[in-house]
């Protein structure tokens, strides 16, 4: 009770506490400082309304000078300094570097990096081409955004219930091992856990491929604009070389494996498998976020060049990826940048499915066991000024693409 | 595209059933753990949630027989039933526990020196013997019951009023809302003011402003924590709602200003222009004409604010402090999580406590939560 009514007193000092000072700053402003009257008049009043837009912003840019600008550099330099408070320049990073925790963290955010954004994106990509052409589409897409609305934390808990575990002789109360136990290497096994995800992990090699192709090939001719452009494809090629490689030790992987048929699993104790099984719950959330805003950049493409289309005689999934997909590939990759920085900032998922044990540390959560839990600030600010220096490149294409917007 | 799919009823076929795949995959976990929440914890310990509507059959923990003896036909009986009310129905029984399953319902067991045991289906039993009973141990049954549905709200009751070491959820829910509606209304009204600056007023430095907002966009709040606490420990605020309060401002004035922004900007300039020229001042068009016309996108930012703050855990863990009265659900639950990671009643209720506010606010205001989505992205 006595909670509530700070509460409510908070609410109303602060409403109040606003609008008394806007109101009584201008007030102020116009009739004690640069009053419009007098042999001035004309003179004060050019003066206030310049200093009025910051009367408007003044709140606001301290609030952001203080909470969000102030801290990035106080962090820098938190970073710099040991356990003693004494400066002692990057020994800090070079430290961190050394331990093999923070290899970890940084392997398991890359690979983080690259799966959510990508299935997220593509899930959503899916759910909203195919909810647009049926008639209880805003239902289910509503039931897909659902997860949008949950705690990182109330997510956890939900699949962790799907990952549980008992033992061989009681009945499996999680699904994923009810399913698995379902399994017993006969052909049915062969169908659903080695063809199908073969022929899945074959597609998506043969996506890369193509991508990696696509990217590098006016290089050869001599094209590919800018040197920097040139760079970037080479870049990008490197990329999905290297990224076909992994895929294709995969796919070899999925034949040649030998499965512990009738065994229950232990999903979450696995080391690398179980980092996938944690992206699970972070993808679950996020798809429908990317189904939102791709559903919406979907309706937007023209529909004459569809129609131009269907009149050329196109199937509906040469129209979907040569008409629609690259008139709406700027939303897809700000959908992309998004989740990216979601990912790099997760920390719930990990601290509350595994707590970074059994190889599934990630820098935030890292970072967060380095600054409350060894109480190590240098550390703790070293980590998260690596995650600040992941973020960068997409900050800076961010703040280029507005203001080429706003020109 | 509908008028293709149209002409190819296999082809819409195909969507639908993909459609219909892909939301139940994304329905299926949350379900569960609503199920779980309504049953007891021996259910959820014997069966998966989606056998919830079957009877199920499990092997009860012993029962030892107790009652009082009555002599009839020169033996000692003991009558009585198993379970108390008749309510579960077993289906096998035993004496000891290496044959938990020897006996059907009504067969007689024969447990040496003359004594008789039976047992019949609703758990009624009969104890027999040509000797007195009194000073002896009574023999224990082992029973394989299968119970018939149930569900409970009890998991709800004890999680909600009954305090579990400390904790309370209820508490914690309290605590929750404490956190979250001042941190939603308090940066409304900052960003409303920036945002009006930032789209009608004309002053030098506006467009490098404006890329700072889009810049601290993304600046990672775990930068933030350190450097903050201490910053509110050398001014006197130390740990504390205050502080929260404070912090979940600050972290949400980007995405506020930047979506108010971008609405504003779309407003009609002439409105704008006309009031100016009847002697309206920027204050009372702000007051009487901007902020009335923004309520869509305030309401937008309103949901996302309340959205986040309820969620979130890292800002509460830093900036809240964790004692037991200062715990917001979502922290009250990690621990849970981590203290009774096997109690599935208790978790899934708490969870379902912690996340139905949120499912509320999405399901009743989803049209506002999308618009704000596709003006706030980046583009």
């Amino acid at each position: 009770m006595e909670q509530a009514l700070m509460a409510l007193g908070v609410i109303l000092a602060g409403v109040g506490g606003c609008v008394l000072y806007f109101w009584a700053s201008n007030l102020v402003l116009d009739k004690v400082i640069y009053p419009a009257r007098g042999p001035q008049a004309g003179r004060n009043i050019n003066r206030a309304n310049a200093v009025r837009p910051w009367l408007f912003l003044f709140p606001a840019v301290a609030f952001l000078t203080i909470y969000l600008a102030y801290p990035v550099f106080a962090t820098l330099w938190l970073s710099l300094l040991g356990k003693d408070g004494g400066f002692v320049g990057v020994s800090n990073y070079t430290n961190m570097l050394a331990e093999p925790k923070f290899a970890e963290s940084l392997k398991n955010n890359m690979l983080w990096l690259v799966v959510v954004p990508a299935a997220a994106t593509g899930f959503g990509l899916l759910a909203a081409q195919l909810t647009d052409r049926i008639r209880w589409g805003n239902l289910a897409k509503s039931l897909i955004f659902m997860p949008m609305a949950i705690s990182f934390v109330g997510a956890s808990v939900i699949w962790k219930l799907i990952y549980d575990t008992r033992a061989a002789d009681l009945p499996q109360i999680g699904l994923l091992n009810a399913l698995w136990m379902q399994f017993n290497g006969g052909p049915g096994s062969f169908l659903l856990l080695r063809l199908l995800p073969g022929l899945f992990l074959l597609a998506v090699l043969a996506a890369v491929v193509a991508g990696g192709v696509a990217l590098v090939r006016p290089l050869r001719a001599g094209q590919g604009g800018s040197g920097w452009a040139r760079a970037g494809r080479m870049l990008g090629g490197v990329i999905a070389l290297a990224l076909a490689l992994v895929l294709l030790g995969f796919l070899y992987g999925v034949f040649a494996a030998n499965l512990p048929y009738g065994q229950p699993q232990v999903w979450l104790q696995k080391p690398f498998w179980n980092n996938f099984f944690l992206m699970a719950v972070l993808i679950w959330i996020q798809t429908g976020f990317a189904m939102v805003i791709l559903s919406a950049a979907l309706r937007g493409v023209p529909e004459e060049t569809i129609e131009a289309a269907i009149l050329d005689g196109a199937n509906p999934f040469q129209i979907f990826f040569k008409i629609k997909v690259p008139q709406i590939i700027g939303t897809i990759v700000v959908v992309w940048t998004t989740i990216t920085i979601v990912v790099l900032k997760v920390f719930d998922i990990v601290l509350a499915m595994t707590n970074g044990q059994w190889e599934t540390q990630v820098l935030a959560n890292y970072m967060y066991d380095k600054l409350f839990r060894a109480f190590d600030t240098g550390m703790g600010s070293a980590a998260a000024m690596v995650i600040m220096v992941l973020v960068t490149p997409i900050l800076i294409w961010n703040v280029w693409n507005a203001r080429r917007e706003m020109r | 595209m509908d008028n293709i799919a149209g002409k190819k009823p296999a082809l819409l076929w195909a969507v639908q059933l993909s459609v219909a795949a892909l939301v139940l995959m994304w329905v299926i976990p949350t379900f569960g753990l609503l199920v779980s929440s309504f049953r007891t914890g021996d259910q959820i310990a014997s069966s998966g949630w989606w056998r919830a509507l079957s009877t199920q059959e499990s092997q009860q923990p012993a029962i030892r027989i107790s009652g009082t003896e009555v002599q009839k036909d020169g033996l000692y009986v003991i009558d009585g039933n198993l379970f108390g009310s008749g309510k579960a129905s077993l289906s096998k029984w035993g004496t000891s526990s290496r044959e938990p399953e020897a006996y059907a319902p009504g067969d007689t067991a024969d447990l040496g020196d003359g004594q008789t045991l039976t047992v019949q289906a609703d758990g009624a039993f009969a104890l027999s013997s040509p000797a007195s009973m009194a000073d002896g141990r009574l023999p224990r049954v082992f029973t394989t019951a299968s119970t018939p549905p149930e569900f409970t709200v009890q998991n709800y009751r004890t999680v909600l009023f009954s305090p579990m070491a400390g904790q309370s959820v209820g508490q914690a829910f309290l605590n929750t809302l404490t956190v979250s509606i001042p941190a939603t209304i308090i940066p409304i009204l900052v960003a409303a003011f920036a945002a009006y600056a930032l789209a009608w007023m004309e002053f030098p430095g506006r467009a490098l402003l404006i890329a700072a907002i889009v810049g601290l966009l993304v600046v990672p709040l775990q930068l933030a924590l350190i450097p903050l606490l201490q910053f509110h420990n050398a001014i006197g605020i130390g740990k504390g709602y205050l502080g929260i309060w404070l912090a979940h401002t600050g972290f949400g004035l980007p995405m506020a200003i930047y979506l108010l922004r971008n609405y504003m900007v779309g407003l009609p300039r002439d409105i704008i222009e006309n009031a100016k020229v009847d002697g309206a001042t920027d204050f009372q068009i702000f007051v009487k004409i901007i902020l009335p016309l923004s309520f869509p996108a305030l309401a937008s930012f309103a949901i996302f604010q309340f959205l986040w703050t309820w969620n979130d855990l890292l800002v509460a863990l830093v900036f809240l402090g964790t004692g037991n009265d200062q715990q917001v659900l979502t922290g009250n639950l990690v621990n849970l999580m981590g203290s009774r990671g096997g109690d599935w009643e208790i978790l899934s209720a708490s969870a379902f406590v912690s996340i139905l506010v949120p499912l509320i606010v999405f399901f009743s205001m989803q049209r506002f939560l999308v618009r704000g989505l596709l003006a706030g992205s980046v583009k």
